[in-house]
């Protein structure tokens, strides 16, 4: 396929679990997702220290100790406190995962962010839910940890049974669900506005009249790649902190 | 001019389809009242803190991210309603 067309090449936004033509359906969204992958391991696999160096050096290596502290200060520090350090390789590769899925939004002849479509969001998002779950479960016991989790300290009796199906609903439902949809939409209606730019560019660009306003379009483009990439590490930062406040809560309930 | 002819083509040929847009615009547009005041609050008040305690503003800001986080859900769940809605 020619490289200019990669780029708007878009598989549509229903296509979550058909992955394209032929026995080994492929597509731009699958193909992103194993360069995240890869691009986490190798990362890890490559800056991690080997020799007994004071100071790091080079760009993995560099990258590497500065995002695992960045994890452990910024996220687990912040919300979990020391006991949730344990969480630290997870969080790390979850940050890393959906950062590199997304930053390719903007990088020229792929520019697409592959979380633009909710399958994988879907799946980190029940993998969470499974995780803190299974946390308040181990750490709490089934029957406290359903008490702790729908029944929230000083509550007046008389409103208890609302209050109770309120929480139980957003603990077990909207939780994961708008874990997925915050990262999905984000990423969608990123690309959205960067599709709708540079459509309207083109459009302005190509009639002799209009081309004068061309510019502003054009500015406003270039100003939204930039917001993109800010929008690409924030989701990726609070999809990480909310995962870790929510096994938080299921570590140390409130009393 | 001549998108101008094709969109008022397409109206004349479908008037549904036209009002299948308004109802995902107004969809959107009242998702997003409530979250937009709700980012502001959040965002002052962050500011208001950091300003009084600069010190504090490592925290101020996680937290600050957190309750964006949250309160912009139902804007985005706004958003993702208006593709479902089909005409």
């Amino acid at each position: 396929m020619n490289a200019l067309l990669l780029a708007v090449d878009v598989p549509p936004i229903s296509h979550v679990t058909n992955w394209g033509a032929g026995p080994l359906g492929f597509n731009k969204t699958a193909a992103i997702y194993i360069f995240a992958a890869l691009a986490t391991i190798l990362l890890f696999a490559l800056g991690t220290r080997r020799k007994d160096a004071l100071v790091p050096s080079g760009l993995l290596q560099n990258t590497a100790e500065s995002g695992v502290g960045f994890v452990r200060n910024q996220i687990i520090m912040q919300t979990m406190g020391s006991d949730g350090l344990r969480y630290l390789p997870y969080l790390t590769a979850l940050f890393f995962f959906i950062f590199f899925s997304n930053i390719t939004e903007i990088i020229p002849g792929v520019q697409f962010p592959a979380n633009a479509r909710f399958g994988m969001p879907l799946t980190l998002a029940l993998l969470t839910w499974v995780i803190y779950n299974i946390v308040g479960v181990v750490k709490q016991g089934p029957l406290h940890y359903l008490k702790n989790s729908v029944i929230p300290p000083g509550v007046p009796k008389a409103i208890l049974p609302l209050v109770m199906i309120i929480e139980l609903v957003s603990t077990f439902i909207v939780r994961p669900f708008s874990l997925m949809v915050r990262l999905f939409a984000n990423m969608l209606a990123g690309h959205l506005i960067l599709v709708t730019f540079g459509a309207l560019c083109a459009a302005l660009f190509a009639a002799k009249v209009t081309v004068v306003i061309m510019p502003f379009s054009f500015l406003l483009l270039v100003a939204m790649t930039g917001f993109e990439i800010l929008v690409s590490f924030l989701q990726a930062f609070i999809f990480t902190i909310l995962t870790a406040v929510y096994i938080d809560s299921s570590m140390h309930p409130s009393h | 001019m001549a998108l101008l002819h094709l969109l008022l083509a397409q109206a004349a040929a479908d008037p549904t389809k036209g009002l299948t847009a308004i109802g995902r615009g107004i969809v959107y547009g009242g998702a997003a009242i409530g979250p937009g005041i709700g980012i502001g609050l959040v965002v002052g008040n962050a500011i208001t803190a950091m300003a009084r305690q600069p010190e504090s503003a490592g925290t101020v800001r996680t937290t600050m991210f957190l309750g964006i986080a949250f309160t912009e859900a139902l804007a985005l769940f706004g958003f993702v309603l208006a593709f479902i809605i089909s005409g």
